[in-house]
C-alpha cells in the first residue's frame, strides 16, 4: 500500500488563527435508519462514541461521529482503518438497507488554531457562528463562499473544516485570507 | 434576504444554502391525462402578491426537499414543514390566518 497523501499536503499558514493541513483522515458516510439499534452497536463499536442528536458531533480525538441529516452519519476513524470500517458496517447491516461508503480520498480536512476561528469563518460562511448558534459538539453543513462545506467546533479555540477534496487549496486560500483580516471582535 | 428553518435538521438556512424548487402542493398529471390537467401541471403556476407556499431543498445541508409558507411582499416566512404531504399543515394556516386576515391560495383559505 502506498501512504496517503492529502490535497493540501501539510500545506499550513500561521496568523492569529493557524490554518493547518489536518493530515490524512478516515471518512465513511452511513446512511440508514440512525435509530437501528444495529446501527448504533456497529457505530458504536468502531468509532467508541455515542450516537450524536441533531447536528451533533461526537468526537473522541481523530474518530468521532458526525450527524449529517436523519439518515446520514459521517464516521471519523484512523485514516489505515476506513476499509476495514467498511467491511464491518456491511456485515453488520447485512440485509437491512444502508450505505456505508469510504470517501476518505474525496475530502480533505483543515483545522484552524487560534481565539479568533468564529470571526474567519464568520467572514466566508452564512451560518450564523454565535456561540449560542454554534457550541462546540456540533457540526454545521453550509457552505464557504462557493464550497461546499462542513464545520465543527472542537473548542473555543480548535476547529476542523471539512470540503471536499477538488476544492481544498480554494478552501484554504479562502481560511488563509479571513485569517489575516484585522480582528472586527465580533465574538 | 430569506432565512428558512430546515425541518429536516433544525437549521436557520440562509437563502443560499438553499435551492428553490418552485410553487408546493402540484399534482402531477402524466400520461393518459387530459390536455387541460397536463398544461396546468407543467406550465400554470400561481404568482401571488401575498401568501405562498414553496418547495425548497436545505442544497447546502442535509439534502432534504421541504415545503415554505411566506409572504412575497414582505418576505415574511409564515413556517416551513416537511415534505411528506400533499397539502399544507394546519398549524401553518392557522398562522396565516392569524397574520393574513381574509387571505388565499389557489383554492386554499
Ligand atoms: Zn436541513
Amino acid at each position: 500500500m502506498s501512504d496517503p497523501v492529502t490535497a493540501l499536503a501539510g500545506r499550513e499558514a500561521a496568523h492569529r488563527v493557524t490554518i493547518r493541513d489536518a493530515g490524512p483522515r478516515g471518512m465513511v458516510t452511513l446512511r440508514g435508519d440512525l435509530e437501528d439499534p444495529r446501527i448504533l452497536r456497529a457505530c458504536k463499536a468502531l468509532t467508541g462514541c455515542a450516537m450524536p442528536d441533531q447536528t451533533g458531533a461526537v468526537l473522541d480525538g481523530d474518530t468521532g461521529l458526525l450527524w449529517m441529516s436523519p439518515d446520514e452519519l459521517l464516521l471519523l476513524v484512523p485514516c489505515s482503518e476506513a476499509g476495514a470500517a467498511v467491511d464491518h458496517l456491511s456485515d453488520a447491516l447485512r440485509g437491512m438497507p444502508h450505505l456505508a461508503v469510504d470517501v476518505s480520498d474525496a475530502r480533505q480536512i483543515i483545522a484552524l488554531d487560534g481565539a479568533g476561528l468564529r470571526e474567519v469563518l464568520a467572514r466566508l460562511t452564512p451560518a450564523d457562528l454565535h456561540p449560542d448558534a454554534l457550541a462546540p459538539g456540533t457540526v454545521r453543513r453550509t457552505r464557504l463562499s462557493q464550497a461546499a462545506a462542513a464545520f465543527w467546533l472542537i473548542s473555543e479555540e480548535k476547529a476542523e473544516v471539512m470540503c471536499f477534496r477538488s476544492v481544498a487549496h480554494y478552501v484554504f486560500g479562502l481560511l488563509d485570507n479571513a485569517a489575516q483580516s484585522p480582528e472586527a471582535g465580533l465574538f | 434576504m430569506l432565512t428558512l428553518h430546515c425541518p429536516y435538521c433544525g437549521v436557520h438556512c440562509d437563502e443560499t444554502e438553499l435551492a428553490p424548487g418552485g410553487e408546493a402542493h402540484l399534482t402531477r398529471h402524466g400520461p393518459g391525462s387530459d390536455d387541460a390537467d397536463f398544461e396546468s401541471y407543467l406550465f400554470l403556476r400561481e404568482n401571488p402578491r401575498g401568501v405562498h407556499f414553496e418547495r425548497w431543498r436545505h442544497a447546502y445541508g442535509c439534502g432534504k426537499w421541504f415545503h415554505a409558507a411566506r409572504c412575497t411582499v414582505t418576505l415574511e416566512v409564515f413556517g416551513t414543514y416537511p415534505a411528506q404531504t400533499t397539502a399544507p399543515m394546519q398549524a401553518i394556516l392557522d398562522i396565516i390566518d392569524e397574520k393574513r386576515p381574509g387571505w388565499r391560495w389557489r383554492d386554499v383559505t
